[in-house]
Formats: C-alpha cells, structure tokens, sequence
C-alpha cells in the first residue's frame, strides 16, 4: 500500500548544526503512528518537515508516493495535510466560527455567517464541546482551544493529520473524547501522526510507533511490540560520554531548606534540602513546574511556605531579597528574559549588579574591569567588545549570561536550561564551570530537560510531576529509567519513590 | 566615540546643513540677536523634550505636556495673583510661583506615572486622557477666556525672561544646566541604564533585578518637573495661559526627540541627539521667516519631512543590525 505522506531518507540541517540524519517515515492511510523521543530530539523538526512548514535539506518529502515539495504550510494544508501545532495557530480576537473559516470564508462578496456558524455548530458536536460558534477564542480556556483547532483541521478534510502532543493541555474526559475521535478518523481512512509524552496513551492508540533519539530513528515497533518501559528505554538509551566532570564527593553542611513550598496556582507541596558543595538537578516534563518553582524561590512569583538558609528563616518578596540572601536564578528565556540583545555584553554584564559599580556616577572603568575578568573567567568569545549581545552565538551569550548571574557571587545559584540551543562543545564547557562553581563551595540547582545533562552532572535528581515531587534519586539509584520512569509516571514510579 | 553611523551624524550633518543655509540666505542669520532668539525659543519645548527622552526611552509616551503646561502656567497665575495683595510684589511672591509651578509639574508627572505603573494602563491612552483633563481644566479655570498675571508681578518676573548674565539669557542657561544634567543621567547613572535597560526589554530587566515601575514613574515624575520649570521661564513672556497656551507642543517634543535618534520603542536614548532635533526643528521655522524662499506657512511641512526621514533613516539602522 503506498503511504499518505512519507519522508525518504530526509536531512535537516540548521546552518552547520544537522538536526536530522536520514530520517525514513511513513504515514498510512487508516493507521495511526505514533512519534516519540525525548525534548530535543528531533520530533518538532520532522513535524515541521512533514507539515511543509520546513523544506528537508536532502532527501525528499513523498505525498501519495510521488515526491511534493511545500513550500509552506498553507500550501501542504490544501493538499490534505495538516498539521495541529503545541502552541495553537488561532486568531484571539476572532470568535470560533471566524477562526475555523479564517482564509476560507463561505458566501460571495458578502459572508454567509449562517452557513459557517451552523456548519462550526456541526463540527464542534462531532467533538462533543459544548463551546458556541460565536465564543471568542480568548474566552476560551486551553482545552477548548485544543477542540477549536481539531475542528478547524476537520474541516478542511484533512487526509493527514500531524498532532504535536495535542493532549497536553487537556483533562482525562477531554483525552477520552479526542481518542474517540482520533478513532473515528481512523476508521476514515485519515492517517494520523500522534506524538505525547504519555507513553499509555502512545500504548493505547498506536498501531505503529517509531522512536526518535538524537536526531535520528533508533526503534521501529508495531502494535503490541513495546512495552512502556520499552519504549522509555528506547527513547534515553544511549551512553554518556566523558563531556561531563567527575562527580563531588565532599559536602558541607545544609546551605538552603524548603518545606512545604507552593506558588500558585501549579506547584504544591515542595520540600527539599541542599548541601554546600552540591549540585541537585531537578527533571521533568516541560510545564511540570520546575522553572515556576525556581522563580517561586528567588521572589520572582508569589509564593507561600518556609525557606531556611543556614538555618535561619528567610522570606523574599523579590530578586533583590533573593541577592541580599545569597541566591541567584539563570532563567531558562535567554533572549527574552535574560539578555538585553541591542546592548553591549558591558551593559549586560552589570545591568542586575549596577549599584556595585559607582554612586551617583557609574564607573566605566570598573565595568570594564568586571567585563574583562569575566571574559577570562568563563572563556566568552566575542570578536569585540562593545558589540550587540545579540550578535554573539549562542553558547557565548549563554556563558555571559552565567557570568552575569554569578557577578554578585550567589552561594546558591539555579541555573534552569544550562545549555539549551548550544554546540556540544560549549555545553561541556559550561558542565565544567557548573563543576568549578560546585567546588568552591557553593551549591547549584540545575533544572534540565536535557536527561543526560541531568544524569551527568546531578549529584542528587528531584523529578517533578505536575507540580509535585515525584521522587528523588540520589547516588547509585540515578539511572536514566528510574528517572524517566518518574517523570512519565509510570507504574513503578511509586516504587521508585519508596527506594529513595 | 562608538557607533558612529549614519543615524548617529545625520540629525548633526542636518544641523550643520540647516546653519550653512541659514547663513548663506540671510546676513543677519548668525547675528547674536537671531541667535539668542533661536536658543530662548527652542529652551522651553527643549527642556520638555529632554524629559520625554528619558519617557520614551524607558518605552513610554507622554502626549499631556503640552496642556500640563498650559495647566502649570494657569495654576501659577491663579496663585500669584491670588496671594499678592497680602504678599505684595516682591521675590517672597516670585518664588511661591516657581514652588507652585514646579509642585504641579511634580504633581501632574506623577499621577500620569502612576496610572501607567500601578493602574497598568498604556502611556499613550494614559496621557491622551490627561491631555484632555488639563486643557479642559485650564480653559474652565479662565472661564473659556484668559488667565493674566497681574500687570505689577508681570513687570517684576519679566527678567525671568528677558534678562541673563553676560549677554545670555536666562531660559538659554537653564536649558544649557538641564542639557547637561540629562546627559550625565542618561549616560553615567543607574537611572539612564535602568530607563535604557526597560526600554529594551522590560522582562529581562525585571530578571535582572531592576525595580521597573519605580524607574519607569520616576522618568514621567522628572518630566512633570522639567514641565513646571519650563513654565516658570515661560510665564513671564506673555504672562498669561488659555486653551491654547503650550498648543502642540507635546508633538513638537516628541518629534525632536526621534528626530535626535532616540528609539520611538524605546531602548536607546541620545539627549544631546535630542538638543539637535530641537534646535532643527527651531531652525526651520527661522530660516523660513528670514528668507522669502518658501511661505513661512509650509514651516509644518517641512517638519513633517523632516520627522519622517528620521525615522527611514532609523529603520534603515535596525534592518542592517537584523543582519
């Protein structure tokens, strides 16, 4: 039978850095296949190359088995082929009928709001939401937008349908009526892609799965075929090279104790404790919390509960306590919340430091003196000095960007995405210094969803799930499938909890 | 010197332009008296628009100046001639009318700060609707007419404006102080990073510890003040507000202030680039009464090009940084 869509032997590269190493996939009619792999391993790429929205650098993109080459993602929409992003194409001003007939509009020169809103009314009780034709989208809560962009690929008769993760932000009856949807479609003749990070669902509703790791497709199973330990395995199962720094040994005593730490409205119920000299790596699903709780510690978000640091209380309302008291947070946004990408690295340098640099007048000469000892501390490269930021690579803007954080000399430093969007080069790079910092004497939290870079520098591993610790590992019991296991809340994930 | 670019000479090599045909088309051009009337004009939009350098450049707007203006000089007017028949004419009377001016100016910036700070609504509709209350104030205060300073005050504050040391009057060396003042601030204070650091991305400001809302009402607080001591220099030269006192003049601020290559979103502020576009602005409208070349009534016009090739040449500079 020839497949609805296919990828022939697909490269995607992004400037020098290839992505995608001959990537072989098809998409049957009648079938659903589902793509798994851990962040960062190539997923959304090859959506994007499927969807049209990306062309392969080589290789060829097959529609019916003949080569199709999209230029955009409107153009593979008319052909059949859609795609429902993670972060939702809809117009938020614009009501649901207006946004499922966007582009398209029923009527002559003038539109026929009746024909359109009855033939929403229709769609949308296919799906069983009770959201009317004429609600405005940003009324909506997130579910429902999920139904308002599964209906607007439904009517366009999609023949094949790309779903990012689409139950991410839905509730369990919500997930209930989609897999009945996704079935009827199937039956249909639709071939769907289907991609979660919750492999019961992948075990439920796939009938063949392809594991992708790193780039490249490393499993190939039928229905039946994985389990979802299987699948977990597949999708880490690879071997940490010798980029990461030997592990500490030598703690002191607790620097930094939460218990019973919520901010609102995700994260609940947060206890744990850190050790000078240590480096704790938190894991989990993106929007499990991790970075909310961060911003939660440092005063960047209200918060409720008790913070000790050396034993004594603290409580900070915002970054400038979090300073006063020794702790500092590296946010995981560096172009839209770490660095001031139209100014020079001088300005970015000192710009959460300035009272150190002078009062009333600034001195320039002493920025400039931190300037260069940051440049040779952290080994940033930049042809000059008073260029933009944003000129500057990635990993040399992520090594200023820890230059900054450490120019108050924080005791405890959260770095959250240490190496996000960087060569691998750079990443070890930072690994060390991560491993320096730790060696002096103070303490880190790196907030990964790297699992490697997790289980490579963490002495101790906190997964959370949905807001909550879901257990932690420490020593010889941090293992890549023990942590996935924790992070997917698989069976045995309670068990693991036990043992730690 | 970095950066320098076109953008950065440009609003210069205008002025220095604007200057060689001034003199080329009229003898009397750079005599000291046209040159003292230039500067003593350009001082009082001047001083406003150094204060609206630091507004936009920490990314807001204001669009109420103008009839803060018209609203300090009325308050001024009312007070003084309310409290001279017990205080008399005399320095005790002068100086309650600068402490006026300035506490409305102070006053008014600040309630335009705070509802952008703490109420959160946009600058520009924030200061649309003040724009509105101001004028509307004024023009009830002096019953739809005009509010005159008593003609004995008048005559007493009139060295306010027409008087100086050394030949150069005083609104020429006020605005020179304040010139000075902003520049230092803008370049070599916490307060000129921080409004710089906010205009450029106010989320990683607030990342990096600066307290925003605190900057950002300062920056509308400081332009308040630079409104009431533009006033104090301004009442004593016609010594009277109406409806129409300090008309436009928000619009005149503002385009000088782009027109000296400060970023209309913020991000990037250049007070002396804004001392050009003042003096520009000012000299357009001399030149055109000098010369009979073209009607002093296309003087807007010619501004108008003038904002606008700014701004191209502005665009020009980002597109080749998105490079």
């Amino acid at each position: 039978m020839t497949p609805a869509l296919a990828l022939k032997d697909v490269t995607k590269s992004f400037g020098p850095i290839e992505v995608l190493h001959g990537i072989d996939f098809d998409l049957h009619p009648g079938e659903v296949h589902a793509l798994i792999g851990e962040n960062g391993a190539g997923k959304s790429t090859m959506m994007k190359v499927l969807g049209g929205f990306l062309q392969p650098t080589a290789g060829e993109v097959l529609l019916d088995g003949a080569p199709a080459r999209f230029h955009s993602g409107p153009e593979a929409e008319a052909r059949g082929v859609v795609v429902i992003h993670q972060e939702f194409n809809l117009a938020q001003d614009l009501t649901v009928s207006q946004n499922i007939w966007l582009g398209r509009e029923m009527g002559g020169f003038f539109l026929d709001h009746k024909a359109m809103r009855q033939a929403t009314q229709a769609l949308l009780e296919q799906l069983e939401c009770r959201v009317g034709p004429d609600a405005r989208v940003s009324d909506l809560p997130v579910s429902d937008r999920q139904m308002v962009e599964i209906a607007k690929a439904l009517s366009r008769n999609a023949r094949v349908l790309i779903m990012d993760e689409p139950s991410a932000v839905l509730t369990s009856h919500e997930v209930q009526v989609l897999f009945r949807q996704i079935d009827r479609l199937r039956a249909a003749g639709v071939a769907l892609l289907y991609t979660s990070h919750r492999l019961e669902e992948v075990d439920h509703l796939a009938d063949r799965i392809t594991v992708l790791r790193d780039g490249a497709v490393v499993r190939r199973a039928v229905r039946g075929e994985l389990t979802e330990d299987g699948m977990a395995t597949a999708m880490v199962g690879r071997d940490l090279k010798d980029i990461y720094p030997p592990r500490r040994t030598d703690f002191g005593p607790v620097v930094l104790e939460v218990q019973d730490f919520a901010v609102p409205p995700l994260v609940e119920g947060i206890g744990f404790s850190l050790r000078r000299g240590e480096v704790l790596g938190i894991s989990g699903l993106v929007g499990s919390g991790r970075t909310e709780l961060a911003e939660g510690l440092v005063g960047l978000r209200p918060h409720t509960g008790t913070l000790r640091r050396n034993g004594a209380e603290v409580s900070l309302r915002s970054l400038s306590d979090a300073e006063d008291h020794g702790l500092a947070y590296l946010t995981e946004d560096r172009k839209e919340r770490g660095l001031l990408l139209d100014k020079t690295l001088r300005e970015n340098l000192t710009l959460s430091t300035l009272k150190r640099f002078g009062t009333p007048f600034l001195s320039r000469a002493a920025e400039e003196a931190a300037l260069g000892k940051a440049i040779a501390d952290f080994d940033i490269r930049a042809p000059k000095r008073d260029m933009a930021v944003g000129n500057l690579s990635g990993g040399n803007q992520q090594k200023l960007l820890l230059a900054k954080t450490m120019l108050p000399e924080p005791e405890v430093v959260i770095i959250d995405e240490p190496t996000r969007g960087i060569d691998i080069g750079t990443k070890s790079q930072i690994y060390h210094f991560i491993d320096r910092l730790a060696r002096e004497g103070r303490s880190v939290i790196v907030i990964s969803s790297d699992m490697p870079e997790i289980l490579g520098l963490s002495d101790r591993v906190m997964v959370m799930r949905q807001g909550r610790v879901a257990g932690v590992l420490e020593g010889a019991a941090i293992t890549e499938t023990a942590v996935v296991r924790l992070v997917m809340g698989t069976s045995e994930s309670e068990k693991a909890t036990e043992n730690a | 010197m970095r950066n320098l670019s076109l953008s950065t000479l440009g609003p210069l090599a205008a002025l220095i332009l604007l200057i060689v045909l001034g003199a080329s088309l009229n003898d009397n051009f750079l005599s000291a008296g046209n040159i003292t009337n230039v500067l003593a004009r350009s001082a009082f939009i001047g001083m406003i628009a150094v204060g609206m350098t630091f507004v936009i450049t920490s990314g807001g707007l204001d669009l109420s100046v103008g009839s803060m203006a018209a609203f300090v000089a009325g308050m001024v007017i009312l007070a003084m001639n309310a409290l001279q028949p017990s205080l008399g004419v005399g320095l005790p009377l002068a100086l309650i009318g600068i402490g006026v001016a300035l506490a409305v100016g102070l006053l008014a910036g600040l309630a335009n700060g705070l509802l952008v700070t703490r109420v959160g609504i946009e600058p520009f509709i924030v200061t649309l609707g003040t724009m509105g209350i101001f004028r509307s104030l004024v023009t009830w205060l002096a019953d739809g007419g005009t509010l005159s300073l008593d003609f004995a005050m008048r005559e007493y504050i009139g060295p306010i404006y027409y008087g100086g040391i050394l030949g150069i009057s005083w609104p020429i060396i006020v605005f020179a102080l304040v010139v000075v003042i902003g520049e230092i601030a803008m370049r070599h204070t916490r307060f000129g990073r921080y409004s710089e650091a906010i205009g450029s991305n106010d989320k990683v400001a607030r990342y990096s510890a600066v307290k925003v809302e605190r900057i950002q009402l300062l920056t509308y607080v400081f332009l308040g003040l630079l409104v009431g001591l533009a006033t104090i220099l301004y009442v004593p030269r016609l010594g009277s507000a109406s409806g129409s006192t300090g008309l436009l003049w928000e619009l005149e601020a503002i385009a000088a202030v782009i027109i000296g290559g400060t970023a209309l979103k913020g991000g990037f502020g250049r007070v002396w680039g804004t001392v050009v576009g003042v003096l520009i602005l000012s000299l357009i409208g001399n030149i055109l009464n000098l010369a009979n070349l073209v009607s002093p009534y296309l003087n807007g016009a010619i501004q108008g090009v003038i904002i606008v090739l700014a701004v191209v040449l502005q665009r020009k500079k980002t597109s080749a940084e998105g490079r």
